[in-house]
């Protein structure tokens, strides 16, 4: 016999200005099976919880209806509190009378009734509910970074210094990522590499970092505390142990021409290359789609000269598999490509470049050595336009939000030119400046106030190119929206930050969300920014949203702390609401008849075949069984089973009749 | 529409101006369309589109015309007009986007017009026809058309885009690929799709002259031959308002404006008198070519 | 929209008008100003083009009137290079095409303009009355209202030479049927003001 509690909350006026909770609480004293039923302002205040915990004692209560927000809000916190009081924290159900009814219609007799089935239907399940106990999982305490840019740098070091393995997964053939391309940074002018390298090489030394560079992430199957990545390395054609770093590959190899992408194409690089000096590690890579033995089938030029004999032609991509228990998404972010500009000359200008393309001219370890020089005559420039907002806050070219950095790192080109080129004229077309970090208003000002830049607030509606310079249209709206024009000697636009290429690919991959800009998804955008809907996964840095050094290191230290606080329990505890094959005595064993139609349906590979042996070890019957580990309780199997030999423990097919039925 | 080589049908909307100061372009077309066997089939009774004096001062009337033509094209049986004149053009693409995009647009111009409009004939342009059977094209080219010439697109040819779908807005192509069919070499310039002035030509001839002498200064310093243009109104303002324009430039320029229609004729073999060149303020002439080979005799010139 | 600035009635004003009439949102613009950096007339007007939408954003009377009386919306030529470039894609043709149209009804046109009204009357006049324009009436009209009689006589002789001066209308088109449009599109026009 049923002795179940309703318990209905005011919730203040988000449920009782709509529904007459009175009125709901004497309906539920009818319901059959409802031994006590009340209505409380806020059920889950502590004198709320008190009250429950008390009334399940006092009415000695077997099972417990709060009708109040929904259970996606309290549910962990009732059943906690069920549990205190003394019952099996499964035999407490919520009934949702906020986001399913007073939020979501007018007050009135209606409403009302609506609130007073759905507290029925809870009834009539929680009668049926059986006391479940929850499933303990191991977990692997090891950690995925994929990213070696800065946050998965910092990821990885902080993981690691908390005692647990990480892998380190990057795709180019060296850690450091666009941070190791920037020239200064803001608002410090803090040499870049100088900064970044050291945590490279902590990273190349940890003994708890593995590090994969060029290499990928293939598939990632299972669930947090026991995914399973599989990791292709692909092959550098190097035997990385004889490999001395020593480089006469680079210098001997006869194909020279390749546009450099460290350099952002402004130098050439061979087709057997480290990216840069300072890469870690400092090991060459070939070029397949270049080189002229994987072409032609000659040459072979390196494995010829190098003093340890270190080239392997036919190295292949090893594939690895491991067990983790986390993920961090660090895969930062790309730049919108200047061709992208139809009214800046689709790229077709050599002087109008990109922001990156700037940090190299202006890096001291560049392809000029720090000067800045124009791409297509090498000349000094002696007046550049900056042009802010190229491609971001623009509807028209699919990018309506604010890159975040450009402000800032514009007013740092501008004033690295200045210091560079003495007497050249620097000039940034604006929309807003937005310099909202510590340090960062101040540093703008120094670029107005010391450094000369002239800031000129309008869009630029054009730049083409006459006799050598470049004509770019622009406008002062600060004077009465007055047409500027300038000739320049070079154009650098700030373009727009977007997801990285491929973005979309890896989060299908990885079953995480992302956003219309393929930027990856945090779990909600204010309470949980390093987390993501996908449990186990998380997020660091610009591949979630534009970002500048400093945010990114923080957030990645959050990511860490997560993986951390995962790692620091024993076990991962999981909730029992899963699929369960039945079983009968014999000569039946189990109402499933082996279609295995489940196992195709489930979207988790939760499902496994079992063999019913008789003693001898003859297989009798072969079934299907749930692996508890795997099931995420979706019920997808449950409505394919055609014996309903399958159900969910918790939803059971009788729950769901009843419910239906009971209105 | 079949693209058969024997007969090309599309519907055909003259314009105004093609029946009067553009006689050229009209002449220059209908020569084109009969030497690449496409028949223009003429919209039946049609009437004026509007052009830029329709929008700018009576909205619903300057959609209303363009629909009442597209609806003739319709009754007609025409599934697609193609308009020379880039303003009419942009009206008719302009009025069947509004009335396609905007219900109480459609309401009102249906409650105008006194009819139901239901999926309307597409609409394009000259340079659009032309490029769909540019492989008809080339091997009919008697005559290389062996000049460096500017491709001047204007401003209705191409924008706004999604209005025209055609070409890209900013520094367009369709148009110098043509030429490039036919022998030309287009430069690589700066004013290809900045504005002439359009129909401030009578009211304010100034802006024109102004707008004009910069078009032309960039085409001249580039070194081309001739502007090559697929709007009347193009024409009018860089070879009829020529004066205007030359009251600005030092030195003075003298390079003809062509049609494409006309580029494309005289590559055909067609005669300059089928093909209206000499009814240009500008007369068109192109520099002589230096003989090939100092042995040989020395042509006349 | 209307904060500090005393406002129209907010249904009624020129910005609300144009949203319902034209489906253009001002409040879109966040004036960059890129309009107005590419515009080939900006030189010719009195208010910038990314002025006058700001001067219908503040839904206040004064502003409007300002807008309305600007010689600018007559010297905008129509080339659709603003919106083209435009960031927020605000339709500024569109909105330039109402204002022109709201200051001949309220009779605000600039009149250092009055030559240019003169040229769009002339041309929807010729139209009106024969189906097609007839060129050589159009400018006759043109003259008749502007004064300005010995304009292009220069050129008349050479272009009648060559054959681009109809010195009739062309037939072709139903006049009767053009002449309702135009009637009829006057009256739905009118009912949808009130």
């Amino acid at each position: 016999m049923s002795r179940v509690g309703v318990f209905i909350c005011h919730c203040g006026e988000n449920i009782a200005g709509t529904v007459d909770v009175a009125a709901v609480a004497k309906a539920a004293l009818d319901m059959p099976g409802v031994v006590h039923a009340v209505e409380y302002k806020y059920m889950c205040s502590d004198p709320g919880q008190t009250m429950l915990k008390d009334a399940i004692r006092d009415k000695k209560l077997d099972g417990v209806v709060v009708a109040a927000c929904s259970p996606r809000m309290h549910e962990p916190t009732f059943r906690r509190t069920a549990e205190e009081g003394g019952i099996n924290p499964y035999q407490c159900e919520m009934a949702n009378l906020r986001e399913h009814c007073s939020w979501v219609h007018e007050k009135g007799a209606p409403t009302t009734a609506k609130a007073v089935d759905l507290v029925r239907i809870q009834v009539e399940k929680v009668k049926r509910n059986h006391p479940l106990q929850p499933i303990r999982v191991p977990i692997t305490k090891k950690a995925l970074v994929l990213g070696g840019g800065i946050a998965g740098i910092q990821a990885a070091l902080d993981i690691a210094n908390t005692g647990s393995p990480v892998l380190l997964v990057e795709k180019s053939p060296s850690i450091g990522g666009h941070m190791s391309q920037l020239s200064e940074t803001f608002p410090t002018l803090d040499c870049s590499q100088c900064i970044l390298t050291p945590r490279m090489v902590e990273v190349a030394r940890h003994p708890n970092i593995t590090l994969y560079t060029y290499s990928e992430l293939e598939k990632l199957e299972g669930f947090i505390g026991n995914f399973k990545a599989t990791i292709r390395k692909k092959a550098r054609k190097i035997d990385e142990k004889l490999c001395n770093g020593c480089g006469v590959c680079q210098q001997k190899c006869p194909v020279k021409k390749i546009p450099d992408e460290f350099n952002e194409g402004l130098s050439n690089r061979a087709a057997i290359y480290v990216p840069f000096p300072q890469a870690v590690p400092n090991k060459p890579v070939i070029d397949l789609a270049n080189c002229t033995y994987y072409k032609t089938g000659k040459c072979k030029a390196c494995e010829k000269l190098c003093p340890t004999k270190a080239i392997r032609f036919d190295q292949e991509d090893q594939i690895e598999v491991h067990d983790v228990g986390a993920v961090v998404l660090a895969t930062g972010y790309k730049t919108m490509p200047v061709n992208n500009f139809s009214e800046y000359g689709y790229g077709k200008y050599k002087d109008v470049i990109d922001g990156m393309k700037f940090e190299r001219l202006a890096s001291a370890s560049g392809p000029t050595g720090g000067a800045i020089k124009r791409p297509s005559d090498g000349k000094t420039p002696e007046s550049i336009v900056f042009i802010a907002c190229a491609g971001s806050r623009d509807r028209l070219k699919g990018v309506p939000y604010c890159s975040k950095i450009c402000c800032m790192y514009t007013a740092k080109h501008a004033m690295l030119y200045q210091h560079k080129v003495h007497g050249g004229k620097a000039t940034i077309f604006y929309m807003d400046i937005r310099a909202a970090g510590k340090n960062y208003d101040e540093f703008v000002r120094r670029a107005v106030e010391e450094d000369g830049v002239k800031y000129v607030r309008g869009r630029v509606s054009r730049v083409y190119e006459d006799n050598g310079q470049l004509v770019v249209k622009g406008v002062d709206t600060l004077l009465g929206a007055e047409q500027v024009e300038i000739r320049a000697d070079m154009v650098v636009l700030a373009t727009a930050v977007q997801a990285q290429d491929g973005a979309e690919e890896l989060a299908q991959t990885l079953h995480v969300s992302y956003d219309p800009y393929k930027f990856f998804a945090e779990a909600h955008p204010k309470l949980r920014p390093v987390e993501t809907n996908t449990a186990g996964i998380f997020l660091a840095g610009a591949c979630q949203a534009p970002r500048d050094i400093p945010e990114t290191v923080a957030q990645a230290s959050g990511a860490a702390v997560k993986v951390a606080g995962l790692f620091s329990q024993p076990t991962l505890t999981r909730e029992p609401i899963i699929a369960v094959v039945d079983r009968q005595p014999p000569p039946v064993f189990s109402h499933c008849v082996g279609c295995f139609l489940c196992k195709s349906a489930c979207p988790y590979q939760a499902i496994e075949e079992e063999s019913i042996k008789n003693r001898n070890g003859d297989v009798l019957k072969v079934v299907a069984k749930v692996n508890p580990g795997l099931c995420q309780g979706c019920g997808t199997c449950v409505s394919t089973c055609r014996t309903k030999a399958i159900d969910l423990q918790g939803f059971s097919n009788e729950q769901v009749f009843a419910e239906l039925m009971s209105i | 529409m079949s693209s058969n080589p024997a007969t090309m049908k599309v519907g055909y909307f003259p314009g105004c101006s093609l029946q009067g100061s553009s006689r050229d372009f009209a002449e220059s077309l209908h020569a084109v369309a009969k030497a690449l066997s496409i028949e223009l089939c003429e919209v039946p009774e049609w009437n004026c589109c509007g052009a830029s004096s329709g929008h700018m001062i009576e909205h619903l009337v300057s959609v209303a015309l363009p629909i009442n033509v597209l609806l003739k094209a319709q009754k007609a049986g025409l599934d697609q007009v193609m308009a020379p004149c880039a303003s009419c053009y942009n009206r008719l693409a302009t009025a069947s986007y509004e009335v396609a995009h905007s219900p109480t647009t459609k309401a009102q111009v249906e409650k105008v017009l006194q009819t139901t409009i239901r999926k309307l004939p597409r609409v394009l342009n000259v340079v659009e026809l032309l490029a769909q059977i540019a492989d008809q094209i080339g091997p009919k080219v008697t005559k290389k058309f062996e000049q460096t010439v500017a491709c001047y697109y204007g401003c209705l040819l191409v924008r706004p885009a999604k209005i025209t779908g055609f070409d890209r807005t900013e520094d367009p192509v369709e148009m110098d690929k043509l030429v490039a069919t036919v022998g030309g070499k287009s430069i690589d310039w700066n004013f290809k799709t900045e504005c002439c002035g359009a129909s401030f030509s009578v009211a304010r001839t100034s802006v024109v002259g102004r707008l004009g002498a910069k078009i032309m200064h960039d085409a001249v310093e580039r070194k081309a031959e001739a502007v090559v243009v697929a709007c009347p109104m193009c024409h009018s303002n860089l070879d009829l308002r020529r004066g205007e324009i030359n009251k600005r430039l030092d030195p003075k320029t003298d390079i003809p404006v062509l049609f494409i229609t006309q580029v494309i004729g005289l590559a055909l073999g067609l005669s300059e008198k089928e093909l209206g060149l000499g009814r240009h303020f500008v007369p068109v002439r192109f520099p002589a070519k230096p003989v090939a080979s100092p042995a040989a005799t020395p042509a006349a010139q | 929209m209307s904060s500090h600035h005393e406002s129209s009635s907010a249904c009624h004003s020129l910005a609300a008008r144009l949203e319902k009439e034209g489906e253009v949102s001002v409040a879109d613009c966040y004036q960059c100003g890129k309009c107005t950096a590419g515009c080939p007339a900006a030189e010719d007007m009195d208010v910038a083009p990314s002025q006058v939408l700001r001067l219908l954003q503040t839904e206040s009377p004064k502003h409007e009137e300002r807008a309305l009386k600007s010689l600018a919306i007559w010297m905008c030529i129509g080339c659709e290079t603003c919106v083209t470039r435009c960031p927020q894609e605000v339709d500024l043709p569109r909105t330039m095409d109402f204002l022109r149209q709201e200051a001949l009804l309220r009779n605000l046109a600039n009149q250092a303009a009055d030559d240019v009204v003169a040229f769009h009357k002339a041309f929807l006049n010729s139209v009106e009355k024969a189906g097609r324009l007839f060129e050589l009436g159009m400018v006759g009209d043109y003259k008749l209202r502007t004064g300005h009689f010995f304009k292009d006589l220069g050129i008349a002789p050479t272009m009648f030479f060559k054959g681009k001066l109809g010195l009739f209308p062309h037939g072709g088109a139903n006049k009767r049927e053009v002449a309702e449009i135009f009637a009829r599109a006057r009256a739905v026009k009118k009912e949808s003001q009130t």
